[in-house]
């Protein structure tokens, strides 16, 4: 079997990994990639909305255009970073000191990493109702994957379900594309994402049903359509159904960190609703509880890309200074104050604590 | 409260039935530009048709119409792609004769063969030399 190794291996090349691996090389570190698609950007490539925050954030830059950005940084280092296509890291083995990885569906071989930053992203949830498994009911993601990487139309007429960001603006990309959208349906009685891509899909005659859930989708082979329901406080149904008629359901129902080779090592976790799923304890410099494992962006946590690509400097900057790299002074004090920024406010406040619950400020007491 | 129903009111929601029928390509797009790879011919079930080549099977198989791509083991239900990055087995398809092939990961190439798995599918266990 063959084996390599490497100063630090980063697990996932979408924005935090990138940004990561940008600030370990920055330091002189060798880094590895290993990234389960044929291209580097992760999610961002899907993303052709600007995003918001300060201009340190690429405020008013669409994601695929971040991405680019994050690449271009990464191949001034040249050999320093090696980035390694279609490969799974699959096992810890701590002893040993290895992971397995799998390049494609059958070749594999050794790592051999000093340091490693998981940044592999999250995974798509799904909501249970009758039917949910034909063909037709699509993760937000995948509608994504259809229409902005293939340029394929992925149906004629969409039920969303779910009004947080991703919900908003995968209808509007579905618009721009020039499919029609039935409407939005969420089951709280607020909207989630921001208001801003609320008021764009309103304003192009999208009906956003708050307090509406799905309660099953109809068709025989595949979706031709949807029983959609009113809710009452306590999420129970409030009266009679209404049938929606479409051909694809989208889910946009959030996401959950994934987090399998953080249980494999040992990493201690902890259920954190605010960041949807079991994740890792940190500390300050998003170190594990495992001294030779970081994490950074949606696998520590559900939040957003710019906060990622943060949390990844970080990661990266604090992996590599533990090999005796070293970091510019006054630069992690930098993107700690640009993460508190990010979170401030209200629209942050379940995210700081979920953060604040999963935090620990020396491993000694833990 | 943003309640947009008492605006829009529900009349929105019943719209005359349509027929499902196959979609294919974004041909204009107001911020994105696709560039396709080579278009090849493959079969699906016996079926020729055209897809990209360096594109993933499953979205070939989409941009056709072809919706159910696999069958399951107890229950016969259809199966499509879900979340199309490699991580749900939704769509899970006979690709080359190799059953559990992870279509939407899976690049199309010229001539590629592609069935619909029925169950969990079937290994050519004979040996050579035995």
């Amino acid at each position: 079997m063959r084996e390599f190794s490497t100063d630090i291996l980063v697990i996932g090349g979408g924005p935090a990994g990138l940004s990561a691996a940008a600030e370990a090389a920055s330091t002189g570190a060798g880094v590895t990639i290993a990234e389960s698609e044929r291209r580097l950007g992760g999610q961002l490539v899907k993303q052709s909305h600007k995003f918001f925050g300060g201009k340190e954030e690429h405020a008013g830059t669409r994601g695929y255009e971040i991405a680019k950005i994050l690449k271009d940084e990464i191949s001034q280092y040249g050999d320093r970073v090696r980035t390694m296509f279609n490969t799974t890291i699959v096992g810890y083995y701590g002893d040993e000191g290895i992971v397995t990885a799998m390049v494609g569906e059958e070749d594999y071989f050794h790592i051999s990493p000093k340091k490693i930053v998981v940044a592999c992203g999250a995974q798509e949830r799904l909501i249970p109702f009758p039917n949910n498994d034909i063909p037709g009911v699509y993760g937000a993601g995948a509608v994504q994957t259809l229409m902005n990487v293939y340029g394929i139309v992925p149906g004629r007429r969409v039920l969303m379900v779910g009004a947080g960001n991703i919900g908003l603006i995968v209808t509007y990309q579905l618009l721009q594309t020039g499919v029609e959208v039935a409407a939005i349906l969420e089951a709280t009685p607020r909207i989630g994402g921001y208001w801003v891509h609320a008021a764009k899909v309103r304003r192009m005659g999208v009906p956003i049903l708050l307090r509406h859930s799905i309660k099953r989708a109809t068709g025989d082979q595949v979706v031709t359509g949807a029983d959609i329901v009113e809710l009452d406080e306590n999420f129970s149904e409030a009266g009679l159904s209404e049938h929606v008629e479409c051909d694809t359901i989208c889910l946009a129902v959030g996401l959950t960190p994934t987090n399998e080779l953080l249980w494999q090592a040992g990493c201690r976790m902890r259920y954190t609703p605010y960041l949807c799923g079991h994740v890792p304890l940190r500390d300050a410099s998003m170190r594990t509880s495992n001294e030779n494992i970081w994490i950074a962006g949606d696998s520590s946590g559900i939040e957003e890309a710019s906060a990622a690509m943060i949390e990844g400097r970080i990661a990266g900057l604090s992996a590599a200074e533990s090999l005796g790299y070293k970091a510019p002074p006054g630069k992690f004090d930098r993107y700690r104050s640009r993460l508190r920024n990010l979170r401030a406010g209200e629209v942050g406040e379940k995210i700081r604590a979920g953060v604040a619950s999963v935090a620990v400020a020396e491993w000694g007491n833990v | 409260m943003y309640d947009c129903r008492l605006k829009t009111g529900r009349f929105l929601l019943r719209l005359k039935s349509f027929e499902v029928v196959s979609v294919n390509l974004i041909e204009e797009h107001p911020v994105l530009d696709f560039s396709h790879g080579e278009k090849v011919p493959f079969s699906f079930d016996g079926r020729i048709l055209e897809g990209f080549e360096g594109a993933p099977v499953a979205m070939a198989l989409h941009a056709n119409g072809v919706r159910v791509y696999r069958r399951t083991q107890e229950m016969k239900r259809p199966r499509g792609f879900f979340c199309a990055i490699g991580k749900c087995s939704s769509c899970l398809m006979v690709v080359d004769g190799v059953p559990n092939v992870r279509t939407c990961v899976t690049l199309l190439k010229r001539g590629m063969k592609v069935e619909t798995q029925i169950g969990r599918g079937h290994v050519n266990l004979s040996v050579e030399g035995s």
